[in-house]
């Protein structure tokens, strides 16, 4: 028993470091192109990981905390206050998913929140290129355009693969919470002013 | 047989009669899942079934009220307990959003919509989605109250924990408009030398004066849900020791009330929203309206529960229900919302706040 289970490690322990990174990221860019183009797969579902979500979500506070502590700051999250409000969301819409009756499991319910964060981030990218433009009403349209589309974007992709584990009467009350949750980040990428 | 029969048939048509002719009559709810079921049977059901009544009807609802004794019955470490919690359908969520939006007087908001499935699904979400609206439109608000503005002047510190804001816009006629609004000093500011003199930032506009404050919607959202489970759990206290006292014919398990204070809540996300809108009298005809609304949601509701209590005592607990909840949205929305636009004053004089700051710093 304890040398078939050996023989079984053996296979990706010895392998080099470089295999094993390259596997787990080709898996994570997958997850990525599924939610770039979402249609009802089960990719995201089945294969379940977190190392999308952590890096999308170290991404999005790296970017979204002000600066040094400045004396004449105030206001704005913090690296810590993003990280925790992002993930204890996703914490509660699962709870709540699976308090409603939802057959899908915990860490599931994880990968795909943190997976459709990723137009979120793309929008905060684009808002921090277009903020090095000069500042002006023409300037908010084009990041509240932005923002708002890939708003819509995330909402699309998780929906498309969350509502299906609700029974049918209470999909919109598992829906709502995820469309509070990106619009609160959606907002917080808004008002993201870099001093 | 056929004495039996009728005997039984009549047992049915009493319930009924009884039900129609007395329709406000409540019925004692039955809290202890353990308590055997009473022999009549309830609310009319198989109103079609004639002869069978005696075991098939009687059975069904027996079998009902085993099963709805059966609802809460789950140790309260399993999963399944707090799932009974959330067995609420969409359009269940509607209707009670609907029945607190428009209360009739004379139907109990309880009775109606609510009696034998509270839900906790409403009140979280309802408060969460609360405390991200006041957030959200407090910092709008401010941002069009402050737009245009280039430069403002502050004072750290000018009072103890709090530092004066002094923005100066200039308006069509070319006058300048001093606006002067306090907030709280960041701790980092507290103890520098020189707090109390007067320093000068300069802002890009037309971005917001604040970012989101995430301290100040953590707090806020404390004091919403303490106030959407303590105050209902004082209540309910409150209400089984007068019960004990008095009968009353009107109980409310805990659940219940904190179903009723959640969805009262509703009425403040529109009404937060709408206060977007700088214009003092458009925003306290809303909270008025609002408070109006909620308010009466539920002192209709608790006002059957404690009417046959000393009449001093049921006031006393209706209008303490309203007050509380007076400060709560009061509170929340002051402390979000900036004051809109005070009357103009030339740059040189200043409301008597700004003058002692100016005499501080010089």
């Amino acid at each position: 028993m304890r040398s078939r289970v050996r023989e079984f490690d053996s296979s990706t322990l010895n392998e080099s470091v470089q295999n094993t990174i390259m596997r787990d990221l080709k898996a994570v860019g997958k997850k990525f192109m599924h939610v770039l183009y979402p249609r009802k797969s089960n990719t995201l579902l089945r294969d379940w990981d977190l190392w999308g979500p952590l890096i999308l979500c170290v991404t999005l506070a790296l970017m979204l905390q002000r600066g040094s502590v400045d004396s004449e700051k105030d206001g704005g999250p913090q690296f810590a206050e993003v990280f925790v409000i992002v993930w204890f969301g996703a914490v509660t819409i699962t709870l709540n998913s699976k308090l409603l009756g939802g057959n899908i499991s915990f860490f599931q319910s994880l990968c795909v929140l943190g997976y459709c964060i990723l137009p979120l981030t793309v929008a905060m990218l684009v808002c921090r290129l277009v903020l090095l433009a000069e500042l002006g009403p023409i300037n908010f349209m084009v990041r509240l355009f932005v923002v708002i589309v890939m708003f819509a974007w995330s909402i699309v992709a998780s929906t498309a693969f969350l509502a299906d584990s609700q029974p049918p009467n209470r999909k919109a009350l598992a829906v709502y919470p995820v469309f509070l949750f990106y619009f609160v980040i959606s907002w917080m990428i808004l008002t993201f002013t870099p001093q | 047989m056929a004495a039996v029969d009728d005997l039984q048939f009549e047992e049915f048509g009493d319930a009924t009669t009884s039900l129609a002719a007395n329709p406000d009559a409540t019925t004692i709810s039955i809290e202890d899942p353990g308590e055997t079921p009473k022999h009549q049977p309830g609310p009319p059901r198989g109103s079609g079934r004639e002869e069978d009544d005696e075991l098939l009807g009687n059975d069904d609802s027996d079998k009902t009220e085993l099963l709805a004794g059966q609802k809460k019955s789950s140790p309260f470490w399993t999963f399944e307990y707090y799932q009974t919690f959330f067995d609420v359908d969409t359009y269940q969520v509607f209707d009670r959003i609907k029945g607190s939006l428009l209360p009739i007087p004379g139907k109990n908001f309880v009775r109606l919509y609510i009696r034998s499935n509270p839900d906790l699904y409403g009140p979280f979400w309802i408060c969460a989605t609360l405390v991200f609206a006041i957030a959200i439109s407090g910092n709008l608000s401010n941002f069009l109250i402050h737009l245009g503005e280039k430069t403002y002047h502050y004072v750290p510190e000018f009072r103890k924990g709090q530092t004066a804001v002094i923005t100066t816009k200039t308006d069509a006629k070319g006058a300048s408009i001093q606006h002067t609004y306090r907030v709280p000093t960041a701790c980092w500011e507290r103890y520098q030398p020189g707090s109390g003199a007067v320093k000068t930032r300069k802002i890009r506009s037309p971005d917001p004066v604040r970012q989101m404050d995430v301290l100040g919607m953590s707090i806020a959202a404390t004091i919403i849900y303490a106030y959407a489970w303590l105050v209902p759990l004082a209540l309910w206290g409150f209400l089984v020791w007068r019960n004990s006292k008095v009968m009353n014919i009107v109980s409310y398990s805990f659940l219940e009330i904190v179903c009723v204070y959640g969805y009262s809540l509703f009425i403040y996300i529109p009404t937060a929203i709408l206060w977007i809108i700088p214009q003092k009298a458009v925003r306290w005809i809303l909270v008025t309206i609002a408070l109006g609304i909620s308010g009466s949601v539920l002192a209709m509701t608790f006002w059957p529960a404690v009417r046959e209590d000393n009449r001093r005592i049921a006031l006393a607990t209706v209008v303490t229900i309203v007050l509380l909840h007076m400060l709560l949205s009061v509170g929340c929305l002051a402390y979000f919302f900036d004051a809109p636009e005070m009357d103009h004053l030339p740059a040189t004089t200043a409301a008597p706040n700004q003058t002692v700051a100016a005499a501080k710093s010089h």
